[in-house]
């Protein structure tokens, strides 16, 4: 029963990478990269999936797992979000200097940071929508705007979380943390909004064009607002995973890690279309599974970092072409 | 059943007025459409025929006159209310998403919700009903629309219309980026919805659709009406004439004679390549060669080819008797072809970019100073080609269809090129731009050029050619004087007849 298959003409004789699904190719990569990362850690003596290895690799997921599902949705609609690095240490301030050490703060200081964290995409998105600002620049400005904030009021670390809440961060059941699975069960329900709810399809919508869906009769500026706020929210949530891990609120915890450009590597390895309108969260959650995956392997094999990032930016690369060249067969 | 004139009319528009900016574009227009009948309304660009459509579906509003719909009168603040009163329109651009599949696109904004969820099985049978409906089980509601050919995107388009239990349906040019054997599909299509019931107001471009489809025809000239009759009663001459206040045969200037004829500066032998083979064809100075052939048969292979796009594998093309090698359209460009694609929007012009620029494009392109071309007055090249715009500056994305097609010429003439391949040159423009473009390419024809013409317009084609060479399924099938009969030109083409080879 696959979609289309009644009417596409028959294309036999495809090279196999360029029949599969952006989705299927993306955890296909994933294994590969896991079976070849185990076997070279292997030939130096180490194990890549042990117990710690699994733990790694998740926790180097959750934070930007986080930030990605909120740019999915972003960057399906066809914009970009790149205030998310400073949001997120602005967040993981808000947090930990509401709590300031008393487990009572708990609530409280979660909600007014996610509160704040909304604000602020909707910001980004009444001038994206009203004021008519693209995107990028929209969201660069508030970058800038949030840094200069950070940087007249903040030192260094500051805030104090109550070991209550840095459980969040450090809590796991076996080799898995409580907190990855949260990033994933926020995953899934990204992943059931955008293909399963009205909402979801207005993204879609908007993303593949954004005339055709406003003469539809879709109110395409309550989606782009929507999107912004949610990965504002999302952004917020890595924040306060952050300061749970660090037990304090870090200003520059947001940049030093590239969120907001890796975010959108992430993305964009997840097969999700630049220009928006096709994609989605499943995608986006194994290209950051396999960012995490090289990270740990390059640790495990103690590559320099040059080296890594060259690997890291070779593998975008090539993933986007690949992508490109399936896009250019079915047309 | 058929009772044409004792059922009060579906919709009845009258005294109808508009201005925008203190500029009246419509004045005292009537319109009625009927249950079952296709109601054409035809005139030039800026005749008012886009915007007498738009206030029925409610993008605007008329300053004057009144809207009734089934005797009772009615004004839509928007789209939307049109739509819940049963007035749809299917756009000339596609107004799908690629990505999405086919029931998502008819119920775009509309999607059934069930439980929080959208009601995707409710959806796709709902589609799969209107599809059948129509007869065309082809189409299945799960397939991306990117997948499917433009026939069957416009089937969507339509199916989408109708999603909304729509009485009234308006087609704005809705054959524009169909192919000819498309076009038959849509004919049927149609045919079908006046058989349901459904109120038609087609708008179109093309003659023959307008005769062969509709019961009854509205001609607008400048905003104002000037006939509405039966279609029986009009013939193709009148209806033209009522629209430019020409005859139908003064549109074609005259044939090229025997001394304006000089030398040949386009030869192809035995031209081959993975859609063509052995195409041996001359393109004299002064001479205009049409190239007829049904959609598929090559005949923008050809264009396409001499053009350096998808260039000749085999054989070999003389410019002015010498043999050239084009590989590219860079090398085109330079030895002196001109190329303007069937594709105006997509491959001829830079939308966003101005008059200027887009005229100057090839020039600034692919001529250095040393070419000895010499200095250019733009003005006058844009009054060469009668273009109308608000001046240099104007993006060309604001201009009609017919004068894009003359900032397409003016960025060849920009050049002066020795040869001049023409694919559909007046594919979705006026019967005014029209003339204007039939007059260009003869003007330059006497100026020397050769000129290779393609059109799926067999009038015009043998309106304008002094040879018809007919393309059958990658080859020549043949060669006919000036002035061949359409049966004769069709036979060829189908295969049925072989003629002798020049």
């Amino acid at each position: 029963m696959a979609a289309g298959s009644t009417v596409a003409p028959p294309r036999a004789g495809k090279r196999f990478a360029t029949v599969l699904q952006p989705t299927a190719m993306v955890y296909l990569a994933l294994v590969l990269l896991l079976v070849a990362g185990s076997v070279l850690v292997g030939i130096q003596g180490g194990v890549l999936l042990d117990q710690g290895g699994i733990l790694n690799i998740l926790t180097r997921s959750t934070a930007l797992g986080l930030v990605a599902i909120g740019q999915t949705m972003v960057i399906l609609t066809g914009k970009l979000d790149l205030s998310v690095a400073y949001l997120i240490g602005l967040c993981s301030l808000i947090g930990a200097e509401t709590m300031a050490g008393d487990p009572n703060m708990i609530l409280p200081a979660v909600l007014l940071t996610l509160a704040c964290a909304a604000a602020i995409g909707l910001v980004n998105g009444l001038v994206i929508t009203k004021l008519k600002v693209n995107a990028f620049i929209a969201t660069l400005g508030m970058a800038l705007i949030i840094r200069g904030y950070l940087e007249s009021v903040y030192t260094g670390p500051a805030g104090d979380v109550p070991r209550a809440f840095q459980h969040l961060g450090y809590d796991r059941i076996g080799p898995v943390p409580v907190s990855a699975l949260l990033m994933l069960a926020l995953a899934a329900a990204a992943w059931w909004y955008l293909t399963r709810t009205k909402g979801g399809y207005h993204v879609y919508a908007v993303g593949g064009d954004e005339e055709v869906a406003r003469f539809s009769g879709i109110r395409t500026d309550r989606t782009i607002i929507k999107v912004h706020v949610l990965c504002a929210v999302a952004a917020g949530l890595a924040g306060l995973f952050l300061a749970s891990r660090l037990g304090s609120g870090a200003p520059w915890v947001g940049v030093d890690a590239g969120y907001d450009l890796e975010s959108i590597a992430a993305v964009v390895l997840g097969g999700t279309l630049l220009a928006g309108g096709r994609g989605g969260v499943a995608g986006t959650i194994g290209g950051v599974l396999i960012l995490a995956t090289l990270d740990t392997i390059f640790d495990d094999l103690g590559v320099t970092p040059f080296f890594k990032d060259v690997v890291r930016g070779a593998v975008l690369i090539i993933a986007v072409a690949l992508y490109a060249r399936r896009r250019g067969l079915h047309r | 059943m058929m009772g044409l004139t004792d059922e009060a009319p579906t919709v009845r528009m009258l005294g109808i007025g508009k201005q925008f900016l203190g500029n009246p574009v419509l004045r005292d227009v009537d319109l009625e459409l009927r249950a079952g009948e296709v109601h054409a309304l035809v005139g030039e660009n800026g005749a008012g025929k886009s915007t007498l459509m738009k206030i029925l579906a409610g993008v605007h509003r008329a300053d004057a006159g009144t809207v009734e719909l089934a005797g009772e009168t009615v004004s839509f603040g928007s789209p939307r209310q049109a739509q819940a009163a049963g007035i749809s329109i299917v756009h000339q651009e596609f107004n799908l998403l690629g990505d999405r599949s086919v029931a998502e696109n008819v119920y775009l904004g509309r999607e059934p919700v069930r439980r929080g969820q959208v009601d995707r099985k409710r959806m796709e049978a709902a589609t799969a009903d209107l599809l059948d409906g129509l007869g065309e089980r082809g189409i299945s509601p799960r397939t991306a629309v990117r997948r499917l050919p433009v026939a069957q995107r416009q089937v969507v388009e339509i199916v989408k219309a109708l999603s909304t239990d729509a009485r009234v349906l308006a087609m704005d040019e809705p054959t524009a980026a169909l192919a000819d054997h498309e076009v038959e599909l849509l004919y049927g299509l149609v045919n079908r919805l006046r058989e349901r019931g459904i109120a038609i107001l087609y708008v179109s471009h093309r003659l023959r659709e307008v005769f062969d489809l509709s019961q009854r025809i509205t001609v607008l000239k400048d905003g104002e009406l000037v006939t509405s009759l039966p279609t029986k009663e009009l013939t193709a001459d009148q209806l033209v004439r009522h629209m430019v206040g020409r005859p139908l045969e003064a549109l074609f200037p005259d044939l090229a004679t025997e001394t304006e004829c000089g030398p040949v500066r386009l030869a192809v032998r035995g031209g081959g390549n993975a859609r063509l083979s052995g195409i041996d064809l001359d393109v004299r100075a002064g001479e205009i060669v049409g190239l007829a052939g049904l959609q598929g048969a090559g005949r923008s292979a050809v264009a396409r080819a001499i053009a350096g796009v998808d260039p000749f594998t085999t054989g070999s093309v003389e410019i002015d008797g010498e043999q050239r090698r084009i590989d590219s359209p860079r090398a085109a460009i330079r030895r002196g072809i001109a190329f303007v694609t069937e594709d105006r929007k997509g491959e001829g012009l830079a939308l966003r970019q101005s008059v200027r620029d887009n005229t100057l494009l090839v020039r600034r392109a692919s001529f250095g100073r040393a070419r000895g071309l010499g200095a250019l007055d733009l003005a006058a090249l844009l009054r060469s080609v009668t273009l109308v715009s608000r001046g240099p500056d104007q993006e060309v994305r604001y201009l009609s269809g017919g004068n894009q097609q003359k900032v397409v010429l003016a960025k060849w003439l920009a050049v002066e090129p020795k040869v001049l391949v023409v694919d559909e040159p007046t594919r979705g423009i006026d019967v005014g731009a029209k003339k204007a473009v039939y007059d260009l390419l003869r003007g330059l024809a006497r100026g020397g050029v050769a000129i290779l013409m393609i059109s799926s317009e067999l009038p015009e084609l043998i309106g304008m050619s002094d040879r018809v060479l007919v393309m059958h399924e990658g080859s020549l099938a043949g060669e006919l004087p000036a002035g061949p009969e359409e049966e004769t030109v069709m036979s060829l083409a189908t295969g049925h007849s072989t003629a002798e080879a020049a």
